[in-house]
C-alpha cells in the first residue's frame, strides 16, 4: 500500500464515520422530539384559555398565557388533598413494601431452611397471573374485612411483590460468601450483615426498586377507584379525572391539563435527581453478571 | 495462646441421601499449636487443611472432637466469640467501605465492656495500618488497591481486635511470584511483632516450609507429620511426606534389601540393618556426588541449567516417580555427552519406605 491509497481510505473512513454520526443524532433527535411532544403539548394545553383549547386548528404556542390556571387547578380539585393522599400511601406503602421485600429476599438468598426452593418456586408461579385477576378476589377479599375507604385498603394489598423480592434476591446472591464469613469472624450477627453490607452493596436495586414503587402508587387508577373513592382518600389519578367536569358537562381541559402538569412534577424531578442511581444500578448489574 | 486440637473430626453428609457416600474431610486430628508460634496447614487440595482451618474459626461445626484455646474449650462458640481473626484467600474486603472502615469494622462490632471509644478506636485502626505499611492509604476504597495492598487490609482488619489467634487461609496465592516472596517475609515479620499464635493454610511446600515454625502436612483428612519444617523435610514419616516436601521432588524407585545392602535393580549402594524385604527408595535430588566408582548410575536425558546449579535429567529401569532429577554444582563438569553418569549417594539424603504401607523404615 503506498501513501496514496492510505491517504484515500483514511479520508473514506472519516467521512463514513462522520455521516454515521449524522445518522445517529438525527435518529436520536426525531426520537426525542417524539418522547418529549406530549409533555410539550401539557404544558402549552395547560397555558391555553378554554376558547383557545377549543379551536379547530391547534395552536402550537398560546396566545395569553394563562398562568392563573394553575392557581384554579389548585382551587377547584383540592390538589393538596389529593398530593397528601397519595404520597401518604406511596411513602407507606413504599417503605412497609422495602422491609418485607428486604428480609425475604435475605432469607431466601443467604438462610437455610427446610422447603426453600419450593416455596421459592411457589413464589415465582404467581407471577404467571396476571394482575387484574387479582383484582377481583381482592375485592371480595377486602369488603368482608370491612376495608373499603379506608387507607389500609390503599396499602396492603400491594406490598409483596413476587418481582421485587426476584430481583433484590438475585442481587444478594452475587455477594460473594466469604464476605458473609468474614463479617461472621468480625462479630456480626445476620442482621448486622444485612444492614451494612448486603443493603449499601444492593443500593442501586434498592433504590430502582423505591422509585417503581413510588411510581406505581402514583401511577394507580384502577384500584383506588374501586375501593376508596371517596372524597377523604381520593388518590390523585381519580382526583384528576373527575374535579375538572363544569356543571354544564363541558371539562375544563386547560385547567386539567394544568393539574396534570402540576402532578407530572415530582416524578419528572425524582427521575431527573436519581438518574444516575438508576443508570449505575443498570450498567453496574451488567458487567458483574 | 496454645491452640489444642483434640480428636477433631468433621463429616459432610451426602448430597444424595439415597446412593452418595459422606465425605470424611478430617479425621480424628490431634495437634497442639504452641504459644506464639507460625504453624503451616500443609497438603495437596482436597486434604482437608482449609476445613480445620475454618472449624478453628467456628465458621464450621465440627462434628467430633475438641478445640482449646489455652485452657477454654471453644467447640461450640461462634465465631465471633472466639476472638479470631480470619484472612481469606480471596481477602473478602467490604468493597463499599474504604480501608479505614474496612479496618475499623471489627471493633464497631465490639458489646458490652469491650466496646471502645471512637478515639480508641481510630487510634487502634492507625496502628493496624502502620503495622502493615498502609497507613497512607486509609481514605482508599478496595478497587482502588492492588492485590498486596488488599492483602495488607485483610490482615489489618484480622489483628485489629488484637486476636488470639490468626487464621490465614493460602493467604499468598493471589499473589505474583515476586509479590508472594515478599509478603510472606511480611507475614513472618508481623507475626513475630505481634507474638500472635498463627495457622496458615497453604498448598506451596515452599511457601510453608520458609515461614513456619512448625508444619502440619495432611493427606485425605489425616495428619501425616508434624515437626519441625527441617525436621520433616531430614527425616520423613512415610513416602506421602518425603514426596510432598522439596523441589524438585525425591527421586523414587522400586528395590530390595539383600542381606543388609538396599538395592535399586542389580547395584548396592548402601547398607541397612534391617530385615530382607522389597521397598521403595526415595533418593532427595541434592544427595548425589559425581563419583566414578559410586554405587549409582543412570542415563542422562538431559541437562538443565538453574545458574548456581544443574539438574541432571536421567533415566533409570527402576524409577517410580514420574522424573529422575540430580541436583549437583553446575561447575562439576558433566556434558551432554556422557552416556551413563555415575554417583556416589550421601547416606542421610536416602530413606526406604515399606512396599505395603509406605511406612519409612528407620536406617539406623
Amino acid at each position: 500500500m503506498n501513501e496514496n491509497t492510505i491517504e484515500k481510505t483514511r479520508i473514506r473512513q472519516r467521512a463514513v464515520g462522520a455521516l454515521v454520526q449524522v445518522l445517529l443524532y438525527a435518529f436520536l433527535l426525531l426520537m426525542a422530539l417524539i418522547v418529549l411532544f406530549p409533555f410539550y403539548w401539557m404544558v402549552i394545553s395547560s397555558l391555553k384559555t378554554l376558547d383557545e383549547y377549543r379551536m379547530s386548528v391547534p395552536t402550537f404556542f398560546p396566545r395569553r398565557v394563562m398562568l392563573s390556571n394553575y392557581a384554579d387547578a389548585f382551587t377547584t380539585a383540592n390538589l393538596g388533598r389529593l398530593f397528601l393522599n397519595t404520597m401518604y400511601v406511596g411513602i407507606v406503602s413504599t417503605l412497609l413494601s422495602l422491609v418485607i421485600t428486604i428480609l425475604s429476599a435475605f432469607a431466601f438468598a443467604r438462610l437455610e431452611f427446610k422447603g426453600k426452593n419450593a416455596l421459592f418456586g411457589a413464589l415465582l408461579a404467581t407471577m404467571m397471573i396476571p394482575g387484574e385477576l387479582f383484582t377481583i378476589t381482592n375485592y371480595s377479599t377486602v369488603t368482608k374485612l370491612g376495608w373499603m375507604n379506608t387507607y389500609t385498603v390503599l396499602i396492603v394489598p400491594f406490598l409483596v411483590s413476587v418481582f421485587y423480592i426476584y430481583l433484590l434476591r438475585q442481587n444478594f446472591m452475587q455477594i460473594p460468601d466469604e464476605l458473609y464469613l468474614a463479617a461472621k469472624v468480625d462479630g456480626t450477627g445476620d442482621f448486622k450483615y444485612l444492614l451494612k453490607v448486603m443493603i449499601p452493596l444492593s443500593l442501586p436495586t434498592l433504590i430502582s426498586i423505591t422509585i417503581l414503587k413510588m411510581m406505581g402508587a402514583w401511577n394507580s387508577y384502577i384500584w383506588p377507584r374501586l375501593v376508596a373513592n371517596d372524597e377523604k382518600h381520593r388518590m390523585i389519578t381519580n382526583g384528576l379525572r373527575n374535579a375538572f367536569t363544569e356543571t354544564t358537562g363541558d371539562v375544563n381541559y386547560p385547567v386539567q391539563m394544568a393539574a396534570v402538569a402540576l402532578v407530572s412534577l415530582p416524578l419528572f424531578l425524582v427521575f431527573i435527581f436519581l438518574r444516575k442511581y438508576i443508570m449505575k444500578g443498570v450498567s453496574r448489574s451488567g458487567i458483574k453478571g | 495462646m496454645e491452640v489444642v486440637l483434640k480428636n477433631l473430626t468433621k463429616i459432610f453428609p451426602s448430597r444424595n441421601r439415597k446412593n452418595g457416600d459422606e465425605v470424611v474431610a478430617v479425621n480424628d486430628m490431634n495437634i497442639t499449636i504452641p504459644d506464639g508460634k507460625l504453624v503451616g496447614l500443609l497438603g495437596p487440595s482436597g486434604c482437608g487443611k482449609s476445613t480445620t482451618l475454618y472449624m478453628i474459626s467456628g465458621l464450621q461445626k465440627v462434628t467430633g472432637g475438641q478445640i482449646f484455646f489455652g485452657d477454654d474449650d471453644v467447640t461450640h462458640l461462634t465465631p465471633e466469640n472466639r476472638g479470631v481473626g480470619l484472612v481469606f484467600q480471596n481477602y473478602a474486603l467490604y468493597p463499599h467501605l474504604t480501608v479505614k472502615q474496612n479496618i475499623m469494622f471489627p471493633l464497631e462490632n465490639l458489646k458490652g465492656a469491650d466496646r471502645l471509644s471512637k478515639e480508641e478506636m481510630l487510634k487502634r485502626t492507625v496502628e493496624a495500618a502502620r503495622l502493615v505499611q498502609i497507613d497512607d492509604l486509609l481514605a482508599r476504597k478496595p478497587s482502588e488497591l492492588s492485590g498486596g495492598q488488599q492483602q495488607r487490609v485483610a490482615i489489618a482488619r484480622a489483628l485489629v481486635k488484637m486476636p488470639k489467634v490468626l487464621l490465614l487461609d493460602e493467604p499468598l496465592s493471589n499473589l505474583d511470584a515476586r509479590l508472594r516472596l515478599q509478603t510472606r517475609e511480611e507475614i513472618r515479620r508481623i507475626q513475630r511483632e505481634t507474638g500472635i499464635t498463627t495457622v496458615f493454610v497453604t498448598h506451596d511446600q515452599e511457601e510453608a516450609m520458609s515461614i513456619s515454625d512448625e508444619i502440619v502436612i495432611m493427606k485425605l483428612g489425616i495428619v501425616q507429620q508434624i515437626g519441625r519444617p527441617q525436621e520433616v523435610y531430614d527425616n520423613p514419616a512415610n513416602l506421602f511426606v518425603a514426596k510432598f516436601l522439596g523441589t524438585p521432588p525425591i527421586n523414587v524407585f522400586a528395590g530390595r534389601v539383600e542381606k543388609g545392602m538396599i538395592y535399586i535393580g542389580s547395584e548396592a549402594f548402601l547398607e541397612a540393618p534391617v530385615p530382607d524385604q522389597e521397598v521403595y527408595v526415595g533418593l532427595r535430588p541434592e544427595g548425589f556426588t559425581l563419583d566414578e566408582n559410586g554405587p549409582f548410575s543412570c542415563k542422562l536425558k538431559g541437562i538443565e541449567v538453574m545458574g548456581r546449579d544443574v539438574s541432571v535429567v536421567g533415566a533409570h529401569p527402576d524409577l517410580v516417580s514420574n522424573s529422575l532429577r540430580i541436583i549437583i554444582p553446575s561447575d562439576m563438569g558433566v556434558s551432554e555427552g556422557c552416556e551413563r553418569v555415575r554417583f556416589s549417594v550421601r547416606r542421610n539424603k536416602c530413606f526406604i519406605f515399606r512396599k505395603d504401607n509406605e511406612e519409612r523404615i528407620p536406617l539406623e
